[in-house]
Order: C-alpha cells, then structure tokens, then sequence
C-alpha cells in the first residue's frame, strides 16, 4: 500500500476515563497487523497535537468543558468517519451523573465543603476551559456515523469495527461482541 | 536566576507558549509558558483542566455501587480504584481481616496492574524519548516507529502488558473495569484451568521483567550525567510500606522520608492520613497540592510513586526485585536520587517485583480456595489506601444508616504528585530552554519531564474536569506568538 492509500485514523478522549483507549489497546499483538495498513494521527499514543485530514476518528468520552466542544468539531470536520467508542461518548457515561445537580454545588463539594482541603477557593482560570452545565453525548453536538456501545467496548469489538472499516465494509458487530457483564 | 517560575510578575506583558495536550500520557494535560522578549522563563505551570465532581454526585448512592463505579474514574488503573475503595468498604462492613482466599486474589489482581500499567507506560509511552533521544522528530515519536526500528523490544512490551490483562481477567472478571472485588472480600476465585493458564507464560514474563530492568539500565549507563540531572528537584517522599518495612503495594503502613532519605514518620495508620496531609488549591488547576501540615505548602510537598517506594522501603521480598533494589540505592549512593528519569529505573524494578509476585501467588493453592467474603460489625466510616501504579492512592467514605454514601474524599496518585511535577517541568525550563528560541524539540523536554512521572491525568480529573496538558508561547503584548502543537 502506498503513503496515499494507508488508512489514517486519528483518536482523542474527551470526557472519559481512557478505558476505551485501553481497551483499545487491548488488541494486543494485533496492534503490529494494524500499523501495517494504518497511520496514526492525533492520538494519545503520538505527539500530533492537532487532527489533521483522517479516514476515521474515534472518540471517547462525552462533552464536558467548551474545549470538548471545539475538539469535538475539529474531528468532525477533519474525519470522514466518526465513531463514538463506548458508553460516555454514547450517552454521557458516568461524568454525567453530575447533570442532575447544579455545576455549582459540585464545584463547592469539591473545593470547599469536602473533608481535606483548605484553601477555599474554586479553580477560575482562564487556563481552564470552561465547564458545561451538563455533560452531554458525541451527537447531540455533531454528527456521528457509528456508535461502539459498552463500558468499554471490548478489544474484539473495537477491532471488528475497526477492520470492517479499513476494508471498506460496513461493520457488523455480532451478539457476542456487545453482549457482556 | 532562580525564582520559583510559578507565578509571573506582569504576565501581561509576557507571550505564552502552551503544550496542549501534553501528549503520551494517559488523560488530559497542559503546560503553559510566560516568557519575555529575550525568551526568558517567567512562570511554567502544568495544568489539569478538567472536573468531573465524583465526591459530590457519589452522595446518595448504595455503597456497594462505589468499587464498580469509581473505577470508571480511570481506565488505566481501574483495579487500584476498584481495590482501594473496596478496602474502605470492608471497615464499613466490619470486615477486618479477609480470607486468604480474598486477600490473595486481591493481591494477584493489583500486581496484574501494576504489571500492565508500568509496561504500557515504559513500553507504549517511553520508549520513543528514551531511544530515540528527546530531540527526535515528532513524527518519530510513537510506539509504531519503536515496532518498526525495535520490534523484539515492542513485542515484549506488548506482551507483558497482555499478561498483566489476563492476570486482571481471571481475577476481576474481565480487563478493564471488573467487579471482581466486593466489600469483605472476592466474589470469584481461580478455576484451576485459569491458575494454569497462567502459570504456562509467567517464566516468560518473569525473565522479560529482567530484561527490562537491564534495559533501562543500559540507557542510563549511556548518558549518566543526563539521567541523574534532567528535571532533578530535591522533595520528601511518602508510601505505604508492609509492617515489616518491606516494600508491599496492596496494604501496610505510612512512612515518609525528608529530602535527605531520614526518616520524618512511620508506621502511621492510614486512616489516619487526615493526621498528616492536608491540600491546598490554587486557581490555574483544578488538581489541588496535598502537602506535609507540619511543614505548611511551601516545603511540605512530597513525590509519590515507583521512585518513592523503591527508595521508601527497607527490602523487598521477591530475590531478583530486591537485588535490582540493591544495586539501585547502591548506585544513588546514600542520599535518595532525585531524578524523575530514574523513576523509569525503579519502574521496572517493580515491574519485576510484580512479575515474581504473581508467579508465587499462582503457587499458592489459595488462590482457588472457595471462602471468599467474610463481614463483622458495621461501621459508618472506611478509608482504603493502596499503592497504584503511579503512588499512594486514598479513598476515604461514610456510608449513613441506609447505607447510602454520605461523603466521600479521594486523593489520587497524580495529586500527590502535583507540585514536584510542577517542579521539575521548572527546572527543565529552567535548565533547557531559559533565554533560547523555542523549538518543538526543546518542549518535549518539558513533556518528558511530566511523562517520568507517569501522572495519570485522567484519575487527577475526578473533581470536577480533565487534565489537557498545553505549553504555549505570549508576547510581550500579550499575543500567542506560538502556540507549538506538533503537527
Ligand atoms: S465508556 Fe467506560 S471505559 Fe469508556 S471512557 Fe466511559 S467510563 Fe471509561
């Protein structure tokens, strides 16, 4: 395969916890068939700070902060495919267990109220991007091709996904593959 | 010049320079830079700019839904999160000594762990900067070029990595976020086909750990003067150590040492760390700054970690681990090394630690024993503490009469390690990029500094948000003159 042909994927973690990443790379050994016929792009396992023009991105994790968002139509628009891995970037996962609480009284609990710390003051830097009022899912702000459902998704799903699309094929997912706990 | 780089006089006349997101760690980071027009250092911050709130929206639910659901905190290393609020869990349910069926497999999930979490970072993470050199091209700088150029060295990685899964399958349920662990104990133990599942690859494994531990060894002999001085910043330290003093990740004590390795406490309960540490926060993190209270925030921070334990400790108890223990202390000769590259080091000596570790629990006929919970009298309070892959890990619950949880406190790994991270991405600034012109290569200085540590920016985001880790470059008239992402 020339440079032109290679599949180029590209991966980022908004609100999730990397379990989906890890279970990424869950594929083990399978991990050298792959780089055989992919270039990584974005991705923590490379230093491309910025998406560039991909074949698929893969996103875990939902939207919790402003940079989510802008991180999130940056794969959007350099992306043909988009895919959201696992239960987060599905429907918010477990950071969204803050969405029936007001921002505020968590930000509170944490910094001010909670046993330990002293200090007495909420982060408010404008280093820090800010928070969203909830949490929400991949596609209630763009666009998503397919969903990977599980928490995470296992390594076999996430390769049959991921080898469906390499060669063109629209991905079918067995029952077993998103049948488990 | 050496002021402390945290904060700027007149940032608004300095130009910034972000890294964001610090790349080849495991969650979200940024490093920002202020620097003046001669491209002198003004102030280095490393930020973590995420908020999840787990204390807070953990309120009101069944207590023994926190060990599943505290694990989605962090995919890297769910099972310490999953072993450290379980071990709260069972003072709740009065269960103050486990069967050694439960405490066994509990053991055999940790060291699996810490088995895959240090061969993902050193292998997966590490590998490029190490062998390649910081100054590398990007582009380079990634596991699929160490396959390409080392492919004995990233088959192995990968493998050992696999093992430690496998280890955490058998004994949690499945990889990554089991439930294998339940207040007062276990709720499955070894079939004897899964013991010997694995028992077929852990002489293999064992004898990789080794090679891995030689490995960094080497790389060190190379370059002595680097490795011994890049990031070094002189901190106390702090770990659990087992009651005989030995090294022992799952459970014992707390013990801390001064910058000059004398002892400053020992043997203190772990319960009672409200006793010794207490946290600060400053406005440009959301990770806070746990320090010492008897030393106050300025000189009460402390590292925590593989470098911590390895150098905390008095022995440890597998023979090939401790020898490498030996020859490390031996090497830093007397004083405690201070250098984050030689977290890697002693990264690999625990490798192996957990390597010979497993291979004895798997001899243990324990391990496929059928008592497996026990409980006693009901408690309203538990604090769990546990060595993770990256340090000293706290959860800390009440659970009310309805057995709802009322409060909750965690203090992750990462956190501790807050402001001697900081620290040394100062110094390296300092020390590599003070007065020059910023180049790609020279930022990655600074990541490499923050990689040694193997901070686990995702758990380091549970209060409220997530850890992008940025340097950027501003003006003296307060524009972004360049905002070096490596493309
Ligand atoms: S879906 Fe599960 S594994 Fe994936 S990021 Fe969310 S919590 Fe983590």
């Amino acid at each position: 395969m020339d440079a032109k042909s290679r599949v180029r994927i590209a991966t980022t973690s908004l609100a999730g916890c990397f379990g989906c990443h890890t279970s990424f790379l869950d594929i083990d050994e399978r991990l050298f068939d792959l780089v055989r016929q992919v270039d990584f792009d974005r991705s923590p396992l490379t230093d491309i700070k910025q998406v560039g023009d991909c074949d698929i991105g893969l996103i875990e994790g939902g939207v919790c902060n402003a940079e989510n968002v802008h991180v999130l139509r940056e794969f959007r628009e350099h992306c043909r495919i988009l895919v959201a891995l696992g239960a987060c970037a599905i429907n918010g996962g477990l950071p969204a267990q803050r969405n029936h609480l007001s921002l505020a009284s968590v930000l509170q609990e944490v910094y001010l109220t909670a046993p330990g710390p002293a200090g007495g003051l909420i982060p408010n830097d404008p280093e820090l991007p800010l928070p969203l009022d909830k949490v929400h899912p991949l596609h209630e702000v763009v666009h998503v091709d397919y969903f990977i459902p599980g928490c995470p998704p296992s390594a076999d799903a996430i390769w049959q996904v991921l080898t469906d699309l390499v060669a063109g094929r629209e991905p079918v997912l067995a029952q077993r593959l998103i049948h488990f706990d | 010049m050496r002021t402390n780089l945290e904060t700027a006089i007149g940032a608004d006349k300095l130009r910034r320079v972000a890294i964001d997101p610090i790349s080849r760690v495991e969650g979200h980071g940024k490093i920002t830079l202020l620097l003046d027009d001669r491209n002198q250092v003004h102030q280095v911050r490393l930020h973590i700019v995420e908020f999840r709130g787990f204390e807070k929206f953990i309120q009101g639910r069944p207590y023994w839904e926190v060990p599943v659901m505290v694990q989605r905190l962090c995919g890297i290393c769910p099972v310490s999160h999953h072993l450290a609020a379980s071990k709260a869990l069972d003072m709740i349910v009065g269960a103050h000594r486990l069967t050694p069926t439960a405490e066994k497999l509990r053991r055999l999930m940790h060291y699996g762990q810490i088995l895959q979490s240090h061969a993902l970072h050193f292998y997966y993470l590490c590998t490029p900067d190490l062998l390649f050199g910081f100054d590398c091209e990007a582009s380079r700088r990634n596991i699929v070029e160490i396959a390409a150029q080392y492919p004995e060295t990233a088959k192995k990685g990968v493998l050992i990595r696999r093992f430690g899964q496998e280890v955490i399958r058998h004994t949690a349920g499945k990889r990554i976020h089991g439930t294998g662990s339940v207040p007062g104990g276990v709720n499955k133990s070894l079939t004897i086909a899964e013991r010997d599942a694995l028992l077929a690859d852990i002489y293999q494994i064992v004898q990789w750990s080794r090679e891995a531990v030689a490995l960094v060894k080497a790389l060190h002999a190379r370059q002595p003067a680097l490795y011994n001085s890049f990031g070094a910043v002189r901190a106390k330290t702090m770990s659990l150590v087992g009651v005989g003093g030995e090294m022992d990740l799952y459970h014992g004590w707390l013990r801390g040492r001064d910058e000059n390795g004398a002892i400053l406490f020992d043997g203190v309960d772990y319960a009672d760390y409200g006793t010794l540490i207490e946290e600060q926060v400053k406005p440009w993190t959301y990770m806070k700054f746990p320090y010492l209270k008897s030393f106050g925030p300025e000189t009460g921070w402390y590292r925590v970690g593989p470098l911590s334990r390895v150098q905390n400790c008095d022995a440890i108890a597998t023979p090939l681990a401790e020898i490498e223990r030996r020859e490390f202390v031996d090497y830093a000769g007397g004083t405690p090394s201070q250098a984050p590259l030689d977290y890697h080091w002693a990264r690999m000596i625990e490798m192996l630690c957990a390597a010979e570790t497993i291979k004895d629990l798997l001899h243990d006929d324990d391990v496929l024993g059928s008592e497996l919970t026990v409980s006693g009298t009901r408690a309203e309070e538990g604090v769990g503490v546990i060595e993770a892959p990256r340090g000293t890990l706290i959860h800390h619950y009440r659970v009310d009469e309805n057995d709802l949880v009322s409060t909750c406190n965690l203090i992750v790994s990462t956190t501790h390690n807050n402001q001697a991270m900081n620290e040394s991405v100062r110094e390296v600034a300092r020390r590599y990029l003070h007065g020059r012109e910023i180049t790609e290569p020279l930022l990655n200085h600074l990541e490499v500094a923050v990689r040694a540590f193997d901070p686990c920016l995702s758990c380091a985001t549970h209060a409220l948000g997530k850890m992008p880790l940025i340097v950027e470059l501003v003006d003296a008239d307060g524009n972004t003159v360049s905002s070096l992402r490596r493309d």
